[in-house]
């Protein structure tokens, strides 16, 4: 196992600039996820990594050793495609042994291995069959198989669940956590799915248009987005985000959003002065709005701050998932999402005043995009 | 409805009589085409067999069988059948193999490779005749290129066309004819074969080419992080998933060989005596050229075409369990 550096890496395919300067080191041994939406260039990121895409500028290293000129075949990398890409005439057996027979591993040897890899995947029944004869699940423990079989360097993984069922998915990502835990192996694993990114990415890596927008633990990279893109990229529903001018009220500085002003903690104001910045979009996550507390339990909790602002406003959509509801409020003419326990049940047309808690607003420049303050 | 609630039910007899006529008129035209020009004259050439006959067959005398054990015994049957079974082995196998390394050259993406494809497979475009009268002049022993070249290579000239090795002369039995295969060219076949070889690779490319266009980017990628090279991404990779194809293209190479005709006719003319006469072509001979024995060439016909349907059959039993169909 081997860590993977990317470094400096561009690639344009005529027009189309598919990574811009891509620097991103996956440590040994460690669980990586490349998030991006569609087109954001994760899968150019992994071929290049592979030796199957070269790329126009940089240079890829696998350990300390330089592979930026060494073909696919001697890279010692193992790749799950998104459509497993299974060789449709060869058996499960022939399958998982050809990067072995390429390797001119011996004959007793290659079995012992496939009998080995396959019965961990639970697919040991399965050696004399076709992949034509198999489902999405059973394949997709074929292309692991073919794999892990020969122990690489590292695993690159590019959306190998979206072709399975939503039940088949979360089980497997489940098992692919557990299996990079006890192959002790270093995974790449490319998906635009943000749940997978945080569940399985014990780091994860945000692409958008070619270019690195943010790399860290997911918690981390949830609770501070670099930026525009990633906070409202990353949460589900995702984060409201209400734009407005920078005023000075009271001797507090505050934006002056459609739904209402929202104060801006102290920290964060000396960023703004210091920056220049005159407007600002504000990122609320839909789980930080909350219904007002009532006098008397603001009494009592005497350590509760005042809020950063409260948003007044009524309940239009109140769509409920049973263990919470999610509720689409219009304040000023403006939707906001507040993500709300289950009961008391809100009703449409209701009236309702959220508040939200200074340390949870995010503040990000209107013009660079980029996150301000702490 | 199953079948036996069909049967149980009154009058629906009458429906699938009515069934029947309603599919009658879609069925007649190829039943008349097939009729007309398949099943007809087949009959026709076992009933004709059965008799000698005059030229323009105002007079028959009826022979039976006696005509069928002649023909199909004849050192001229015998010889017809070595020199199709060598034209075929010269033509359909070469022929494939070329056609697919020139289709595997074809089919990267490089600039401009869609001139080479037009030029590989151009030979599909000329005609048999234009063909065969470019190879007169190219095998002309004396002004022909190809001697030009055995020359330069420091070989001594061959009499191409005029040339018969194993095929003329006199030989005791069959068993020293075949002896006499391996070691006397027949160079008037190789000529007649290579100016075929010439005209089908064009074909072979173009479907060998489409083949390989089916086969999915990503196997080769897979294979390549698997540790593949390229002469195993082709043996393991290209062959397997062509296999079908590769089939295909044998069989109508297969027939194809068994129906050349004009190249042999503008080339050689069967000769030297029968040196190149395969066995459409001494039907040919046989039926349309004096004394006219139209029997004879039925039944050569015949014998023709029930070697290509055992060959084809043969084909499909042999191959079909390894050719893998997605
Ligand atoms: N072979 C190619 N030729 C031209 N453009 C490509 C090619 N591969 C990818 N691209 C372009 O590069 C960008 C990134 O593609 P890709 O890496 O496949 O994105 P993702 O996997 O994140 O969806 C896209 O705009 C795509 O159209
Ligand atoms: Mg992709």
């Amino acid at each position: 196992m081997a860590r993977v550096y990317f470094e400096e890496i561009s690639k344009r395919f005529g027009g189309t600039h598919a990574l811009r300067d891509l620097t991103l080191e996956v440590d040994d041994e460690e669980f990586f996820v490349l998030l991006g939406p569609s087109g954001c260039g994760k899968t150019t990121a992994l071929r290049i990594a592979a030796g199957l895409e070269e790329p126009t500028a940089g240079a890829i290293y696998i350990g300390d050793r330089d592979v930026s000129f060494v073909p696919a075949k001697d890279r010692d990398l193992a790749m799950v495609f998104q459509n497993y890409a299974l060789y449709p005439h060869m058996s499960v057996r022939d399958n998982v042994a050809f990067g072995l027979r390429m390797r001119g591993y011996a004959r007793d040897e290659i079995e012992r291995l496939v009998q080995e890899v396959t019965a961990t995947l639970g697919i040991a029944d399965l050696l004399d069959r076709k992949p034509g004869q198999l489902s999405g699940g059973q394949r997709q423990r074929v292309a692991l198989g073919r794999a892990m079989v020969r122990r690489p360097q590292a695993f690159l993984m590019d959306e190998p669940l979206s072709n399975l069922d939503s039940k088949m998915r979360v089980q497997m990502r489940a098992e692919l956590v557990r299996l990079q835990r006890d192959l002790a192996a270093t995974f790449i694993y490319v998906t635009h799915d943000q749940v997978e990114a945080m569940t399985m990415g014990q780091r994860i890596a945000v692409l958008e248009g070619g270019k690195l927008q943010q790399v860290g633990l997911p918690q981390d990279v949830y609770d501070r987005p670099a930026n525009r893109f990633v906070a409202e990229f990353i949460g589900s529903p995702a984060m409201n985000v209400l734009e407005g001018d920078l005023v000075v009220e009271g001797g507090h500085t505050a934006v002056r959003t459609p739904a209402g002003l929202v104060r801006v903690s102290d920290a964060a104001s000396a960023d703004v002065r210091e920056q220049n910045i005159t407007s600002l979009a504000v990122g609320i996550r839909p789980e930080h709005l909350t219904p007002e507390a009532t006098e008397s339990a603001a009494a009592t909790s005497a350590a509760a701050a005042s809020p950063a602002a409260i948003i007044e406003g009524q309940a239009d959509l109140v769509e409920s998932l049973g263990s919470e509801q999610h509720v689409t409020v219009v304040a000023g003419g403006w939707s906001v999402v507040a993500n709300l326990p289950s009961s008391p049940r809100i009703e449409r047309g209701a009236t309702l005043r959220l508040a939200v808690a200074a340390e949870h607003v995010h503040l990000f420049d209107i013009e660079s995009g980029e996150r301000v303050g702490p | 409805m199953t079948a036996a609630e069909g049967v149980a039910r009154p009058g629906s007899l009458v429906r699938s009589a009515w069934r029947m006529l309603a599919a009658l008129p879609f069925l007649l035209p190829s039943m008349v085409l097939f009729g007309a020009f398949v099943f007809y004259p087949l009959g026709k050439a076992v009933y004709l067999g059965f008799f000698i006959s005059n030229p323009f067959r105002t007079r028959q005398i009826y022979v039976g069988f006696d005509q069928y054990r002649e023909v199909l015994t004849s050192s001229e049957f015998v010889s017809s059948l070595l020199v199709t079974g060598t034209f075929t082995l010269y033509t359909v196998f070469p022929a494939i193999a070329i056609g697919t390394f020139l289709a595997v050259l074809a089919n990267q993406r490089l600039p401009g490779i869609i001139v080479f494809r037009t030029v590989f497979s151009s030979t599909i475009a000329a005609s048999v005749a234009i063909s065969a009268v470019l190879w007169l002049v190219l095998l002309h022993p004396s002004i022909g290129v190809l001697n030009e070249a055995v020359e330069a290579a420091g070989l001594s000239r061959v009499n191409w066309l005029q040339d018969g090795g194993w095929a003329v002369g006199e030989h005791a039995t069959v068993f020293d004819m075949v002896a006499a295969w391996f070691i006397d060219p027949n160079w008037a076949l190789i000529s007649v074969s290579l100016a075929t070889l010439w005209m089908n690779i064009g074909l072979f490319t173009v479907i060998v080419l489409a083949g390989l266009q089916t086969i999915p980017e990503e196997l080769y990628e897979a294979a390549r992080v698997d540790g593949a090279g390229r002469w195993q991404q082709f043996r393991h990779v290209t062959l397997p998933m062509l296999s079908p194809t590769l089939f295909f293209a044998s069989v109508i190479g297969m027939i194809f060989a068994f129906q050349s005709f004009g190249q042999i006719q503008i080339l050689t003319e069967g000769g030297p005596v029968d040196a190149s006469t395969v066995m459409l072509y001494s039907i040919y001979e046989t039926g349309f050229e004096p004394p006219f024995r139209v029997g004879a060439a039925a039944v050569q016909s015949l014998a023709l075409f029930a070697i290509m349907l055992a060959l084809t059959l043969a084909q499909f039993r042999m191959l079909a369990g390894r050719v893998f169909y997605r």
